[in-house]
């Protein structure tokens, strides 16, 4: 039931706005968000963005992911 | 696949962190988590079966539905019950078995029992229709409360007079307290939960480590967030540290989301909760302050639900507590099945039955 997914966000205006997650356009509140962009990737759960995806730390986490892959395919 | 889920699904990276897991698991070692998500994620991706033999993953008390008691869903059939009232509640909720029935029972005798979305979207039912009281069962964990507040305090500054809230929400952290306390498992590390961690942030985790010395670490939900944090977890217990790290680090920050909290307790305050299987927990549940009484569902209705009672035979609470597993329990895919449920594990689709009958396990 806590399932939040990655959407980004598309429009805002006075903390309502609209989130495109694989393909489909949502609304979404940033009651809880308030900083939240145009263009960010957001985690949106029961209508509300709860919080910014780190690009950064995203990017971090798969480059560590891409390293054990390759140990991984040589382990194959 | 949405992007930052599909590049954590990696068949190779999978199997690399499963040949780490493997080198560095010594002993006997029992990790448990806390989320039905990270249940679902778990039986969905097979990812008990990469895991060496010495290594279990237990499911604590982890999905909201399931740790609902048959008191708190018969009170909610009660008002629902009533004439010319409105219902609404999330999808998960429909098909839990209270006492006697459940929600999606009374909705087919006739109640206006409806599955929203978002908490928002009863309260714009309730603005759209301004003489039909509209009750909110409000369920969830840290992560959804934040959504419920928001939504009430947008009711409030709609001046809805119509609009209540039937509190049953549940916080993770002294459900967790009490687990340790009860000492009926071991537990070696916890796998905290991903998006509860994205409101909470870390630090209601550290007693945890420093007063038993058991390791946590906040993960997120993809196939290899979760193995990862496995990992985590194994190093920690090989190198004996035991702290709180986090592995989900694209979404939770150390500090959580401050805005969010400001909100929950501008419309909750912590009571004491009674949660399935484990009973009453001190300050583990969230009732509307004093201010916010005018939207309390239980005060503005006059409801007398009958005397509860438990299915017998039904050995959700032992399976919550990570006690026994789903095939220990005599009603398990006998009578108890997904189409025909008797406890609240195997309705929920993050339910550990439910994950146990689907998917099966070895």
């Amino acid at each position: 039931m806590c399932l939040a997914i990655p959407a980004r966000v598309v429009q805002i205006d006075e903390g309502l706005g609209l989130v495109e997650l694989g393909g489909v356009v949502r609304e979404a509140s940033f009651m809880l968000l308030p900083d939240a962009q145009v263009g960010d990737y957001v985690l949106l759960h029961a209508g509300y963005a709860l919080q910014k995806v780190d690009e950064a730390e995203a990017e971090e986490t798969i480059r560590l992911l891409t390293e054990l892959a390759e140990d991984g395919r040589a382990e194959a | 696949m949405v992007r930052y889920v599909r590049e954590f699904h990696d068949p190779a990276a999978a199997r690399g962190l499963a040949a780490t897991i493997e080198r560095i698991t010594n002993r006997s070692v029992n990790l448990m988590e806390v989320c039905g998500t990270h249940t679902v994620t778990i039986f969905r991706h097979g990812i008990r079966q990469l895991l060496p033999p010495p290594l279990s993953m237990l499911s604590g008390p982890g999905c909201p539905v399931c740790v609902t008691t048959n008191a708190d869903i018969d009170k909610a059939i009660a008002l629902a019950e009533q004439s010319k009232v409105t219902l609404a509640t999330f999808g998960d909720m429909m098909k839990v078995p209270g006492s006697y029935q459940s929600l999606q029972q009374v909705k087919a005798d006739g109640s206006d029992v409806r599955v929203v979305y978002s908490p928002r979207d009863a309260v714009c039912m309730a603005r759209d229709n301004p003489r039909q009281p509209v009750i909110f069962f409000a369920v969830g964990f840290e992560t959804t409360v934040p959504t419920i507040a928001a939504a009430l305090l947008e009711a409030e500054a709609l001046g809805l007079k119509n609009f209540y809230l039937i509190s049953v929400h549940k916080l993770i952290p002294p459900a967790m307290l009490a687990l340790l306390e009860a000492r009926e498992v071991r537990i070696d590390g916890f796998i905290c939960p991903g998006h509860v961690s994205v409101v909470i942030g870390s630090q209601p985790y550290e007693f945890i480590p420093q007063q038993y010395g058991v390791p946590c670490v906040i993960t997120g939900f993809e196939p290899l967030d979760v193995l990862q944090g496995i990992e985590m977890l194994l190093r920690q217990i090989a190198e004996g540290r035991a702290e709180v790290e986090i592995q989900y680090r694209r979404g939770v920050r150390p500090e959580g989301n401050p805005l969010a909290r400001e909100l929950v307790s501008r419309a909750f305050e912590t009571s004491d909760a009674d949660w399935r299987g484990l009973g009453c927990i001190p300050n583990s549940g969230l009732k509307l302050r004093a201010e916010y009484k005018r939207f309390d569902a239980e005060q503005a209705f006059a409801i007398n639900p009958p005397p509860t009672k438990e299915h017998k035979g039904c050995l959700c609470g032992d399976i919550l507590r990570g006690v026994k597993t789903p095939p220990e329990c005599p009603l398990f895919a006998e009578t108890c099945t997904p189409e025909r449920p008797v406890g609240p594990c195997m309705v929920s689709s993050e339910g550990t039955c439910a994950g146990w009958y689907q998917y099966g396990s070895r």
